[in-house]
């Protein structure tokens, strides 16, 4: 009998409604847990114990009065600390953001308050998710669950460690070039990043807005459907957002690989993958292929530039989406204001920013300037619609393209942190799909000497359901969902 | 409404080209700004237009606030409004349009980027090319038009004094986000004059189109583009109302001449202009060319404009002042200055229908109009929409001097009041005793006191008939203009000729 901060989202809201336990004793387990942990793990910025507890409280009293509660009702969910919460702080790891509390809630947020999920805080991140080991916050690492010497991956660093410790029972992360997969494949959990469009930006604060998307990070595959099936659809506060009705994506899930066709794209196992890694992606897709699935391998060329073009555009749109922290409305301000508006402003953003946030706005002021805009950033589009379209014809012939998530195994704090070329190459098999706006699922895959593997599923635009359901099948025919790191 | 066809057409035989070899000495570029404030909300969130005289900071929101997280989100029918306003300036509306952030950091910008649009990089504005004809005493000019564009107003800076001297700066967001439809002209425009022409024949297309409500403060600014012959060109900013267009640019053209005759270089610059010292002055700011980074806005996707689009927005299309001229003159029969005169301002022409209307005799309302009434509005310094005067009493007013209640003179004298309280003319005319004067017995005791008291202007009137006017208008005088002037003329005929026996 697993405690109750060790159950699903599934089983929690089972339980409550079934009158075993109430929300109060779900949330109070999670709460537990977190002081239990915290200091070793780091995975919170923001805690809002007592306003969840009353939350809790409320949706207990609703049970009880026999009224009809929301789909989430009583789950602990944590969310990444670049999704504005109304009165509660919303920092991005960033000193720029330390006293920033926004006036409004994000679109997720009002649908999973809609759903009486409850909000128990705000999770630990690279500063403005400019990062893939969660090294850059301001407020500090996280530390890998699996090995607390190791980063737990990044941005969504917080996010991933707090589902993987039971510090929280659903999580919300952001994917810009793989800032949810990431830190899901390091920590051993699910996350997904939806098609781009499909779930609301608004309130999410931008990094690179043309790449984004808010998606759950879970304990298992079914957690994520349903966490999915809240925070999807259409919102016209979003101008990008798909005009795509709600749907159930716990409806998709069936044991089953029959007739799925799997591409594996040879440049998803590129030089620097690690050949642990590599075996036990080959070993999902054999296991898949037992429950009717078929594979072949294939190629996408213009991968090999995705890097690069990934990163001209995400440093280019954030160099202008952070030009906003000046430090005059919101945000950090130096003591003294002495001097004209452009030198407080300077001292703001100098003191404000961490060095890797600053080192990509330079280098994104820099592709957008005069004379350097054709090479780099315009460049960067065409080849975006490159590799767009080698996805496309990949997808005329293959259902789902599976590769390993990361190409390495979780890396230890300060490793690379010093060398930013050798961090950015760790998201060569993510950024591809960010480019092309596709979903893409990181599920877990396996161990090598103890540290977690994830495998990575990327589906045509909007077609989460193939995602989820191979996911599911792969979980369901394998135990790696019941391992859990030793510090629990 | 009135046929789409028939939008464009202007006199193209009686029309200037600009030739490049232009005689002027001064060239002068527009780029005006109108804001879209009949839209009644912000161009990309739901935030109030409405923002005159509103509390600072009180029409706000995530979005405009540029607050951490919020996204703008397109008014569409601000597209129906650009789209008309390309039309009537000739110009081609894209087929696509995008939306691109304009980066720099200046303190009226909440997200230090604006939303705009871009005419280079793979950016298309919402309208490109285009001409607007102008009268300039009796030539007709051709402006070219580079292009139309939709954008974001900034926040509003407010200073203590100037702004080179103010000790801090106060930002007023309810300003911030409003939709600015900007149209840029090519330096065709020869002098200040030409410059206020083209503003007042823009300004008339917007208010029929119904885009400008009204003369708001600020709803129509410009920044001009000034350089004499083979000179440097120097931008001047902040010319935030109408009236200063002419103002600024004289003062700036007499600047650049004087730094010429002293063998001075002018330096290319932007220099703003100060409404209260009346001069531009140079803003020290670094003098490189600035990088705006220009790049797509993410947020927002490309729109497609659609040919049916275009021709729904044609079919919508109110009668434009072109249009509206010929048919004062062909409907009216109005003289083509009389037209002109009216329809420069939507609301004089309004009045003026309006008035014929109720009172079919076209060309005497217009007369009143263009002479009394216009001359009335300016010497107080109000425009029509300012004064409470309806067409129903200025009817009336023309209906008592015909009813013969009053004399046209004392009718100049009551259209001020009307002018001013609104009252209608025959209460005027009863709280100040103003009712013609014709009967004989009346007026016969006041011919007898002036025959008496001017007994020499008697003696020339009886040697010369040229005379009699003095005594005419010594009566009129007398009786403070009441008297009927007919009746007037011919009692003091009658006295004269009964002192010749
Ligand atoms: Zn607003």
């Amino acid at each position: 009998m697993p405690k109750l901060h060790e159950l699903t989202a599934k089983q929690t809201i089972q339980k409550i409604q079934d009158n075993e336990v109430t929300a109060q004793e779900c949330v109070q387990a999670v709460f537990e847990t977190i002081h239990k942990l915290e200091d070793k793990i780091n995975a919170y910025v923001t805690l809002v114990e007592e306003e969840a507890l009353n939350k809790a409280k409320e949706i207990d009293r609703k049970i009880s009065d026999g009224k009809p509660v929301g789909k989430l009702a009583g789950v602990a969910i944590a969310v990444k600390d670049a999704i504005c919460t109304q009165g509660i702080l919303t920092t991005c790891s960033s000193r720029m953001l330390q006293n920033f509390v926004p006036p409004y809630d994000a679109e997720v947020i009002e649908r999973i308050k809609r759903e009486d999920g409850i909000i128990i805080g705000k999770t630990n991140m690279d500063e403005f998710a400019m990062g893939s080991s969660t090294e850059t916050s301001y407020f500090g690492p996280t530390r890998n669950p699996w090995d607390t010497s190791r980063v737990p991956g990044g941005s969504s660093g917080g996010s991933a460690a707090c589902i993987a410790t039971n510090e929280a029972t659903l999580a919300l992360g952001t994917d810009t070039g793989g800032s949810i997969r990431c830190p899901a494949s390091y920590c051993s959990v699910v996350g997904l990043k939806p098609t781009y469009g499909l779930v609301s930006r608004y309130g999410l604060i931008a990094y690179a807005n043309s790449l984004e998307q808010i998606g759950p990070m879970t304990k298992d595959v079914y957690d994520c459907a349903l966490f999915l099936s809240v925070i999807a659809g259409h919102d016209s506060k979003d101008g990008t957002s798909v005009n795509v009705e709600p749907k159930d994506y716990t409806k998709c899930l069936k044991n089953n690989a029959k007739g799925l066709k799997i591409g594996v794209p040879k440049e998803f196992f590129g030089e620097g993958t690690n050949e642990a890694v590599e075996k036990q992606v080959w070993n999902a897709i054999h296991k898949l292929e037992e429950r009717g699935a078929s594979h072949e391998e294939t190629s996408l060329p213009n991968l090999e530039h995705s890097l690069a073009t990934y990163y001209i555009i995400a440093m280019s749109e954030a160099s202008s989406n952070l030009a906003r922290y000046d430090g005059l409305r919101y945000g950090y301000r130096v003591d003294k204001d002495d001097g004209d508006w452009a030198t407080v402003y300077s001292k703001n953003r100098r003191d404000g920013f961490g060095a890797e946030v600053r080192r990509r706005i330079i280098l994104g002021t820099y592709a957008l300037s005069a004379g350097y805009y054709n090479k780099y950033y315009l460049k960067a589009l065409k080849v975006r619609t490159l590799i767009r379209e080698n996805f496309t014809e990949a997808f005329k012939k293959f259902d789902v393209l599976i590769g390993p998530t990361m190409p390495f195994p979780p890396f230890k704090i300060g490793e690379k942190i010093q060398d930013p070329l050798a961090l950015y190459m760790s998201d060569v098999d993510t950024v591809s799909t960010n480019l092309a706006g596709l979903p893409a699922i990181s599920v877990p895959c396996g161990f090598t000497d103890g540290l977690p593997i994830g495998m990575q599923i990327t589906a045509p635009p909007l077609r989460e359901d193939l995602t989820l359901q191979a996911a599911y099948t792969f979980e369901q025919n394998t135990d790696y969902k019941t391992k859990k790191p030793a510090i629990n | 409404m009135v046929n789409a066809k028939h939008l464009n057409s202007t006199d193209k035989n009686n029309v200037t080209e600009m030739s490049t070899k232009n005689q002027n000495e001064v060239r002068i570029g527009l780029e005006v700004h109108v804001q879209l404030t009949s839209l009644k909300t912000k161009l990309f969130c739901g935030c109030s237009s409405d923002y005159k005289g509103k509390d600072p900071n009180s029409l706000v929101c995530p979005v405009c606030l540029g607050i951490p997280g919020a996204l703008p989100v397109l008014n569409a029918n601000s597209v129906d409004y650009a789209v008309m306003v390309a039309l009537a300036l000739n110009s081609k509306v894209s087929e696509c349009m995008f939306f691109f952030r304009k980066n720099y950091y200046y303190p009226d910008m909440p997200k230090n980027f604006q939303i705009s649009q871009y005419d280079q990089a793979g950016g298309v504005p919402l309208a490109v090319g285009g001409f607007l004809v102008i009268d300039v005493g009796t030539k007709r000019k051709k402006v070219r038009i580079g292009r139309v564009h939709l954008e974001e107003d900034p926040g509003r800076l407010v200073h203590q004094g100037a702004i080179d001297t103010s000790p801090y700066t106060l930002v007023d967001y309810n300003r911030s986000g409003i939709a600015l439809l900007e149209i840029v002209t090519e330096p065709d425009l020869d002098s200040p004059k030409e410059a206020r022409i083209f503003l007042q024949k823009l300004r008339s297309i917007l208010e029929h189109l119904g885009i400008f409500a009204g003369r708001l403060e600020g709803s129509i600014r410009c920044d001009a583009n000034i350089s004499l012959t083979g000179g440097t060109r120097v931008e001047v900013k902040n010319i935030s109302s109408f009236k200063e267009v002419e103002r600024a640019l004289s003062f700036e053209i007499m600047r650049q001449k004087n730094l010429v005759k002293k063998g001075l270089s002018v330096k290319h610059e932007t220099r703003h202009w100060d409404e209260s010292r009346r001069v531009t002055i140079s803003l020290r700011m670094k003098e490189k060319e600035h990088d705006y980074r220009y790049f797509p806005e993410p947020d927002l996707v490309p729109i497609t404009i659609t040919e049916d689009f275009v021709e729904n927005v044609k079919e919508k299309m109110p009668e434009l002042p072109e249009a509206r001229i010929s048919r004062f003159v062909d409907a009216y029969g109005l003289p083509q200055y009389d037209a002109e005169v009216l329809v420069s301002d939507k609301a004089l022409a309004d009045f003026f229908e309006c008035t014929v209307k109720l009172y079919d005799k076209p060309k005497e309302v217009s007369n009143w109009m263009m002479g009394d009434l216009l001359r009335n509005l300016n010497e107080n310094n109000l425009v029509l929409t300012d004064c409470k005067i309806t067409p129903e009493h200025l009817v009336e007013m023309i209906k008592l001097i015909e009813e013969g209640v009053i004399s046209g003179k004392i009718g100049k004298r009551v259209l001020p009041e009307m002018v001013l309280t609104g009252k209608q003319p025959s209460l005027i005319i009863k709280e100040k005793g103003l009712v013609k004067i014709s009967s004989r017995d009346a007026l016969e005791g006041i011919v007898e006191q002036v025959f008496s008291e001017h007994p020499s202007c008697v003696e020339d009137a009886l040697a010369d008939e040229n005379a009699v006017h003095f005594l005419v208008g010594q009566l009129m005088r007398a009786t403070k203009g009441k008297a009927d002037p007919q009746l007037a003329n011919q009692l003091i005929h009658e006295k004269l000729e009964s002192l010749k026996k």
